[in-house]
């Protein structure tokens, strides 16, 4: 008996042994890239798939995961956990720093990450290699959104894109005239609305004024608003200290711009799709456009974690979310473009990937998708630093004051 | 005598013994008693507070943003050198101090009202209805007050016959909506210590000849200071901890709450060095208050 269980165990050992020397064949090249200063754990993604574990743990934002209990309408899980027998298990974090904390605790097998994450996971080999060949719909992925610098290091993929959306110029068409092209109308021109203009309220908002003065002020050479040295950041900060002057409020909650916009209190700033779609549905009088100097972004990606207790159960997950059917389910109720593009014949509103810009890879190469700014400049510089994440939280709270 | 009848008898002498034991010592049955709840209070409650404390002196990686167990004072050090550290702190002790204030002056007649000028068969009703709003989710309360002082709200629309604006999100917005909730904790103490003002105080005061004005000064406002200073204790504390609120109406602002919150994720060493602050200003404000005799009221 015993013996017979201490050999089932080196069959195991050796099976996973198996699976990991075999490995994959993802590094093409081997190449320095822009990278080269990221250097992850040398993990290796498994080359097939193995039998469902029954139950998947994830980490997710809200929206990203529904079975039925918030709106009976609203479910792509249930199918899911029919058809693959993986019960799964949804953990709704409200930041991406959360999520990286989470992760962190190994309990979670995959994790809906953004940009301003995903680096942060690589990094510390909280997240493993993915292999995409295991995941058939990621053919169908936008080819904007594979081996993107917040998804992949050196060709390796580090996960399976979810979605994306820009970071936009919402304003009030009664208030704000003429209507603004530039994001000039929140920074340099703000004083003209002194107290109505409002931003999103996170330290990542520092790339917003970085984008800005990289069209405006070609002195600063900003290549990439999340690769800042010391210079181009204490710039930055001190135009978003000039812009507090005017600001009214911060928002954090979607909703909350929603009802600044509706009553008033706030008439030009960021935002999302979606909220100018759900402030237009309640009768505010708003535009939301993508000024000239291009916007920044958010591109989701699900994360399998390097501990993953039910990696086959995960892999089953991120192929089923980036179905045709459940991508366009999620991307029209979360307010994103899919990252399928079968997912556009799919959605119930008709032209829903054309307002999205689903499959506008120009519209795309506008947007600064966001990323985790370390020490190693992303943009490739090597003779300086640039500042980190961490750097730049403490610098939204003095901006603020 | 059967066995288990001998068991018995034993068993009782024995409980007789130990309670004539405990009735001869009663430090023993004090300790006895007191012991759980004080390790309750030792151990969860300062035992945290400990933790809080030791934790500030922690360091964190900053890219992983892990903890990392390195004395240090350092975030002691930027506590004190940062400006916008401590811009927020006295802005933060400001809106504490400001609302104390308001709900004080608010509080004063409406409790002169509920337990002196009110007929006594209100007065319960009264008392009721100024403890219905803490029935109410804190949430909603505070929801309602960012529509009232919206554009064009109710505050701007009552406003505007004197030629003004409402406030609009900001400091003042918050001041004003924390002042709200916090009222009837203000109220509460200083209406039961008029409710007991003796009415033959007030008569011999009349009686010496003393106008209304004088007797409010000499007569009822010092018996009435203690549980102003009471209500005090929980207006200050509830504001100073406060951050919901300053996020919802406060506009910009932000106060010592929002640095801790937003700290937490990323600098959990930081957030507790942020939160050592209002743990020693309030035990400081504490001591204040003791001098005045006001937690005997409490």
């Amino acid at each position: 008996m015993r013996l017979n269980r201490s050999v089932k165990a080196a069959v195991a050992v050796g099976a996973l042994l198996l699976v990991t020397a075999c490995g994959s064949s993802d590094d093409e090249g081997g190449s320095p890239s822009a990278q080269s200063g990221l250097n992850p754990p040398d993990l290796k993604a498994q080359s097939k798939l193995g039998r469902t574990e029954g139950q998947v743990n994830l980490i997710n934002w809200a929206g990203y995961v529904e079975d039925g209990s918030n709106d009976p309408k609203v479910d792509w899980v249930s199918d899911f956990e029919k058809e693959t027998g993986c019960q799964v298990n949804s953990k709704v974090a409200a930041s991406s720093d959360e999520m990286v904390k989470l992760m962190k605790t190994g309990q979670y097998d995959a994790v809906s990450a953004s940009g301003d994450a995903s680096l942060r996971l690589i990094a510390s080999g909280d997240a493993a290699p993915v292999n995409t060949d295991l995941v058939p719909n990621y053919k169908d992925v936008f080819g904007g959104l594979k081996n993107q610098e917040w998804n992949s290091v050196d060709g390796t993929a580090y996960g399976i894109p979810h979605g994306r959306g820009a970071n936009l110029l919402m304003y009030n068409t009664e208030k704000v005239k003429p209507a603004p092209d530039s994001w000039s109308v929140v920074f340099d021109g703000a004083s003209k609305y002194k107290g109505k203009v409002t931003a999103y309220d996170s330290p990542i908002y520092i790339a917003d004024a970085a984008l800005y003065l990289k069209a405006t002020r070609p002195d600063l050479k900003i290549e990439n608003p999340y690769a800042l040295d010391q210079k181009q950041f204490d710039a930055a900060v001190d135009l978003l200290k000039k812009q507090n002057e005017n600001v009214g409020e911060y928002w954090g909650d979607y909703l909350k711009e929603v009802s600044a916009f509706k009553s008033g209190d706030s008439v030009v700033g960021t935002t999302w799709q979606v909220i100018a779609n759900l402030a237009e549905d309640e009768g505010a009088k708003v535009e939301a456009v993508v000024p000239k100097e291009g916007s920044t972004g958010w591109s989701d990606t699900w994360m399998l974690s390097a501990k993953a207790k039910h990696p086959n159960c995960a892999y089953k997950w991120m192929d089923w979310i980036i179905s045709p059917k459940a991508n366009a389910q999620v991307a029209e109720y979360f307010g994103e473009a899919p990252a399928n593009s079968k997912a556009c014949d799919l959605t119930s509103v008709k032209d829903w990937c054309e307002t999205y810009h689903a499959a506008d890879e120009d519209y795309w190469k506008n947007t600064a998708f966001w990323n985790t700014p370390i020490e190693q400049c992303l943009d490739g510089r090597t003779d300086t630093k640039c500042v980190p994440y961490a750097k730049w939280v403490q610098a939204w709270t003095e901006i603020k004051g | 005598m059967t066995p288990s009848h001998t068991v018995r008898t034993a068993g009782r002498s024995r409980v007789r013994r130990l309670a004539g034991a405990l009735h001869r010592r009663p430090r023993l049955r004090l300790s006895l008693l007191l012991t759980a709840p004080l390790l309750w209070l030792a151990v969860l409650y300062l035992g945290s507070l400990a933790v809080l404390f030791v934790s500030a002196f922690w360091t964190t990686n900053s890219f992983t943003s892990e903890v990392v167990k390195v004395w240090s004072t350092d975030n002691f050090e930027a506590l004190f050198t940062t400006p916008v550290f401590r811009q927020v702190i006295w802005r933060s002790i400001g809106v504490a101090l400001a609302v104390t204030a308001l709900c004080a002056v608010i509080a004063l007649p409406i409790a002169f009202y509920t337990a002196r000028v009110a007929r006594p068969r209100w007065r319960p009703l009264l008392v009721v209805a100024i403890l219905t709003p803490l029935w109410a989710s804190y949430l909603v309360k505070v929801y309602a007050w960012r529509l009232i002082l919206s554009e064009g709200g109710l505050a701007d629309w009552l406003l505007a016959p004197l030629g003004l604006d409402g406030p609009g999100y900001g400091l003042t917005a918050a001041v004003v909506t924390l002042t709200y909730l916090w009222l009837p904790y203000m109220i509460l103490p200083i209406h039961t210590a008029l409710e007991q003002l003796p009415d033959n105080l007030l008569d011999a005061s009349a009686d010496l000849g003393a106008r209304p004005g004088r007797t409010l000064r000499s007569v009822v406002l010092p018996v009435v200071l203690p549980s102003v200073a009471a209500g005090s204790v929980f207006t200050f504390s509830l504001s100073l901890g406060d951050y919901i609120t300053v996020q919802i109406v406060g506009g910009k602002t932000q106060l010592i709450g929002n640095l801790v919150y937003s700290n937490i994720e990323l600098n959990l060493p930081m957030a507790a060095a942020l939160g050592t602050v209002p743990v020693v200003v309030i035990v400081v404000y504490l001591l204040a208050m003791r001098r005045t005799g006001a937690l005997s009221s409490l």
